[in-house]
């Protein structure tokens, strides 16, 4: 699986959607994630991909890890990933 | 109805180890967050609390007590002793049974959870101390303080997260009122600054990596403290009539629940048990001359509570002082209530309302009176104290000046 579809299957997995259903142009809240959920994901990408992601739920907007689209996000776990190795 | 006043406090935070040197850092604006020092503490993302400083626990126990006693227990004995020395009172007789404690705590014994955890995970011992049961479980501090002291009436832990010590003060006032009981202890302690307390908190990223600072626009988060504050309740006829000196009266308590999510408040819940705490103590709007902010220093909570504030006080709003002591002592969880109420007294008393401390910038979304950074003088004939919880719990009590 590519980073793409690892960070794709988790939100899919937390908006209980198929991962097919899944849009890089959504947001979060397009796919039905609220903050509790966002907190949630962030947690399984850290899992997932041993990381650990800036993110501050006081101020989402103004982290590093840009988490306004499902695209994005996946750009910022990229990034880290890329940054790690 | 009975009338219920308070005539004993006591305390032991951050900003001090009794209620004169915690009220004289109040007045000052002085703040108890610093780093934190604890085994492991270098694991964790969170490094800042209001920890409290030159704590020798051998100074204030004997060695079979602190088998005994977790820190939250610790700090419930230490306050509650400066309460009882302060109201004058003693136990003895026939006060013992018409006397009870309610305490609130929302974490038990951490420490001692942490260290057995430890012991039995990490380092594979297949035994903890014996006396493990009975130094976590949360009603450890009011049993502790109901034997230290003779007190044989009505007496239980109260845990409602973040407004466990309002709902717990709000019991003891009910008690007394309704004749239940003549005096009461009441407040609460915590003691979660250690690494398994920290870590819980750092999962949820509401946490501060660098200060607390409510009703700022730049604020990005709480930050834990600890400690503990205790109150002496008493029917106002009966301290009247032994001559006690008489700090406030308690006039009324409000409590409502959200019925909405587990964490993110509501502006309806806090808004009405603001209305019910005025209602209960027969204030209107403009009585109120300061209130307690919860005031956490998260996005959530100060934009909520500022709008329950503004619905609840109407144009009143605009004119009352509201300041978050948090800023300075940290937020005790289950403790926070109580030591919340100590800046409620210096205001009713002094005539000083402490300030909100690390405020940099106005929010628009907050834009009341905090009492940005530096105290103010002002008469306060009543004020609030506001306790709003994870699980959408709040709690509000109401005083006014004795």
């Amino acid at each position: 699986m590519t980073t793409r579809e690892r960070v794709i299957a988790i939100i899919a997995e937390q908006a209980l959607l198929d991962p097919s259903d899944v849009r890089e142009d959504m947001t979060l809240a397009d796919v039905g994630i609220d903050s509790l959920g966002v907190v949630e994901s962030i947690y399984a990408i850290e899992e997932a991909f041993d990381l650990t992601v800036p993110f501050n739920a006081n101020d989402p907007q103004a982290s590093e890890f840009d988490i306004s689209t499902v695209g994005s996000i996946i750009q910022a776990v990229e990034g880290l990933v890329a940054e790690r190795a | 109805m009975r009338r219920v006043v308070l005539t004993g406090a006591g305390t032991i935070n951050a900003l001090g180890h009794d209620v004169p040197s915690t009220l004289q850092a109040l007045r000052e604006g002085r703040c108890g967050i610093g780093p934190l020092q604890f085994r492991d503490v270098e694991r964790l993302a969170i490094r800042i609390g209001a920890q409290i400083k030159d704590y020798d626990e051998a100074a204030h126990f004997t060695r079979q007590q602190l088998a005994l006693h977790d820190r939250f227990t610790q700090f419930a004995l230490i306050a509650a002793r400066e309460a009882v020395a302060r109201s004058g009172l003693a136990f003895d007789g026939e006060l013992g049974p018409r006397t009870g404690v309610i305490l609130g705590n929302s974490g038990g014994g951490l420490s001692t959870i942490d260290d057995s955890y430890r012991a039995v995970f990490e380092e594979g011992k297949n035994r903890v101390h014996p006396f493990t049961v009975p130094r976590l479980m949360a009603n450890a501090a009011s049993s502790a303080v109901s034997m230290a002291h003779g007190l044989m009436g009505p007496s239980f832990t109260v845990s409602s997260a973040c407004a466990s010590s309002n709902h717990a003060i709000g019991l003891a006032f009910q008690m007394i009122r309704s004749g239940m009981a003549d005096i009461m202890l009441t407040g609460g302690s915590e003691a979660m600054l250690c690494f398994g307390g920290i870590k819980a908190w750092e999962g949820l990223r509401v946490m501060s990596p660098d200060a607390c600072r409510p009703f700022s626009a730049t604020r990005n988060g709480m930050v834990e403290g600890e400690g503990a504050a205790v109150f002496v309740l008493e029917d106002r006829d009966r301290a009247t009539a032994r001559g006690a000196e008489i700090l406030a009266e308690v006039a009324g308590f409000g409590m409502t629940a959200d019925a909405g999510d587990i964490v993110m408040p509501t502006v309806e819940g806090p808004e009405r048990a603001i209305r019910a705490a005025l209602a209960d103590a027969g204030l209107n709007p403009e009585d109120v001359d300061y209130i307690n902010a919860h005031g956490t220093g998260t996005a959530a909570n100060d934009r909520t509570e500022c709008a329950a504030v503004a619905r609840a006080l109407g144009p009143q709003a605009e004119r009352v002082l509201i300041s978050s002591t948090k800023s300075m002592h940290g937020h005790l969880i289950g403790g926070t209530g109580a030591v919340e109420l100590l800046a409620c007294l210096m205001a009713l008393r002094e005539g000083i309302v402490a300030p909100t401390v690390g405020w940099e910038a106005p929010d628009p979304d907050c834009p009341l009176d905090v009492v940005p950074n530096v105290a103010r003088e002002a008469r306060v004939a009543a004020c609030l104290s506001n306790a709003f919880a994870f699980g959408g719990l709040n709690a509000v009590l109401a005083l006014r000046a004795a």
